[in-house]
C-alpha cells in the first residue's frame, strides 16, 4: 500500500544514503542575504548556547519528507531555528507573530521590510 | 544593487538570488522577526551578525587549498593533518571550532569522496558554505551505493583497481580530502600548489587540476 509509515523501513525520511535517485542535480544559486542572515543566527544563538546543533537537527527531522521537497534549505533552517530558540523561552509564540505582522505591514519586499 | 541583473551572471557566474525587490515571503517575515527580536532581547547586536557573516564569506575553498597544498611539500605538517585534522588546520590559522575534521588522502589506489547522508555537514571552515549538489537528495541518498557512477556524473572515472571510500560526515564529524598531487609540479611552491587545488577536490568528486590544464 502506498502509505507504508516510515517507521516500517526502520529509518527516518532524512536518512536517505543508499535510495535511489536520478542524477545529481548541477544548479548552483548564490546565497540571498536572508539566506546568510539565517546562517549567521544559527551559529551566533548556538554558539551562546540557546539551543544544540542537534535541537536543530530535531526539528529539521520532523518536518518530514514533504518540507524537503516544498521549502529550500534556509527555509527550514529558520523554522528550525526559531522552534528552539521559542523551546528556549527566549521569546513567545505571541511576540513572533506580532512582529512578523508588523513586518508584513511595512512594505511588499524584504528590502522594505528589513529595516535592519 | 542594480535591478537590471536578473539576466546576468554574479562574479562566481552563478545566477543571482531572488533579490530584494521580489516579493516578500513568509520565511523571510520570519528571519526578519526572529532577528530582531533577538536583537531587542539582547542576545545578538546587529554587528555581531553582519561580523558572522563577513566571516563566511571569508572562507572559500582557498582556505582548503591552503592546507592541502603545505601537506603536499611539508611532510610533517602532512603528518600532523592525517593525525588530528582540527589542530593541524587551527595551526594554519583555521579554527573548525569543537567538531573533529578528519582529512582522508587520496593515493595511487584509494580515492575518498565524503558526503552527508543525513543532511548537509561539510567542512565549511576550509570550503565555505557547501553547494547545492551537495545537500541534494541524489547525492545524498546514491554516493553511498553507487559511488563510481556519482562521481562518474561529475566527470572523475576512476580505474577499477582503484578502491573507493565514501566518508559519511554528521554533525560533529567532517571530513576533507587530500586530492593527489599531480606529477609535474616537483619544486612548486605552496601558493602555486594551491591554485591547482579545487573545491571538489576536496570533496572527492574532482581531481586536482594538471599544472598545463
Amino acid at each position: 500500500m502506498a502509505d507504508t509509515p516510515d517507521t516500517f523501513k526502520g529509518r527516518r525520511w532524512h536518512d536517505m544514503g543508499g535510495d535511489a535517485a536520478g542524477p545529481v542535480p548541477t544548479e548552483q544559486h548564490d546565497f540571498h542575504l536572508w539566506e546568510k542572515r539565517v546562517d549567521a543566527l544559527m551559529i551566533l544563538c548556538s554558539g551562546k548556547g540557546h539551543f544544540t546543533v542537534d535541537g536543530l537537527r530535531r526539528v529539521l527531522e520532523d518536518m518530514g519528507p514533504d518540507a524537503f521537497e516544498t521549502m529550500t534549505y534556509y527555509e527550514r533552517w529558520i523554522a528550525a531555528v526559531n522552534q528552539n530558540l521559542i523551546e528556549a523561552g527566549v521569546y513567545t509564540t505571541a511576540e513572533l507573530g506580532a512582529r512578523m505582522s508588523d513586518i508584513a505591514a511595512r512594505g511588499p519586499t524584504y528590502g522594505e521590510a528589513s529595516v535592519g | 544593487m542594480p535591478h537590471d541583473h536578473h539576466d546576468h551572471l554574479s562574479p562566481s557566474g552563478h545566477p543571482y538570488r531572488v533579490d530584494d525587490d521580489h516579493p516578500l515571503t513568509y520565511w523571510q517575515q520570519m528571519e526578519i522577526a526572529v532577528r530582531e527580536l533577538l536583537i531587542e532581547k539582547g542576545v545578538t547586536t546587529a554587528a555581531e551578525i553582519a561580523t558572522q557573516i563577513d566571516a563566511m564569506d571569508a572562507r572559500s575553498p582557498a582556505n582548503g587549498a591552503a592546507v592541502v597544498a603545505r601537506a603536499w611539500i611539508d611532510p610533517a605538517f602532512r603528518a600532523d593533518l592525517l593525525a588530528d585534522g582540527s589542530a593541524a588546520s587551527q595551526a594554519m590559522g583555521f579554527d573548525v571550532g569543537p567538531m573533529k575534521l578528519i582529512a582522508v588522502e587520496n593515493t595511487a589506489d584509494i580515492h575518498n569522496v565524503i558526503v552527508c547522508t543525513l543532511c548537509s555537514c561539510y567542512p565549511r571552515n576550509l570550503l565555505g558554505l557547501p553547494p547545492d549538489w551537495y545537500k541534494s537528495r541524489a547525492y545524498r541518498s546514491r554516493t553511498v551505493k553507487e559511488p563510481r557512477k556519482v562521481l562518474a556524473e561529475f566527470g572523475v572515472t576512476l580505474p577499477d583497481h582503484m578502491t573507493v571510500r565514501v566518508h559519511d560526515s554528521t554533525a560533529d564529524m567532517r571530513y576533507i580530502v587530500i586530492p593527489a598531487r599531480p606529477s609535474g609540479t616537483e619544486g612548486w611552491p605552496a601558493a602555486d600548489l594551491a591554485t591547482l587545488v579545487t573545491r571538489d577536490s576536496m570533496i572527492g568528486t574532482g581531481l586536482a587540476k594538471l599544472p598545463d590544464a
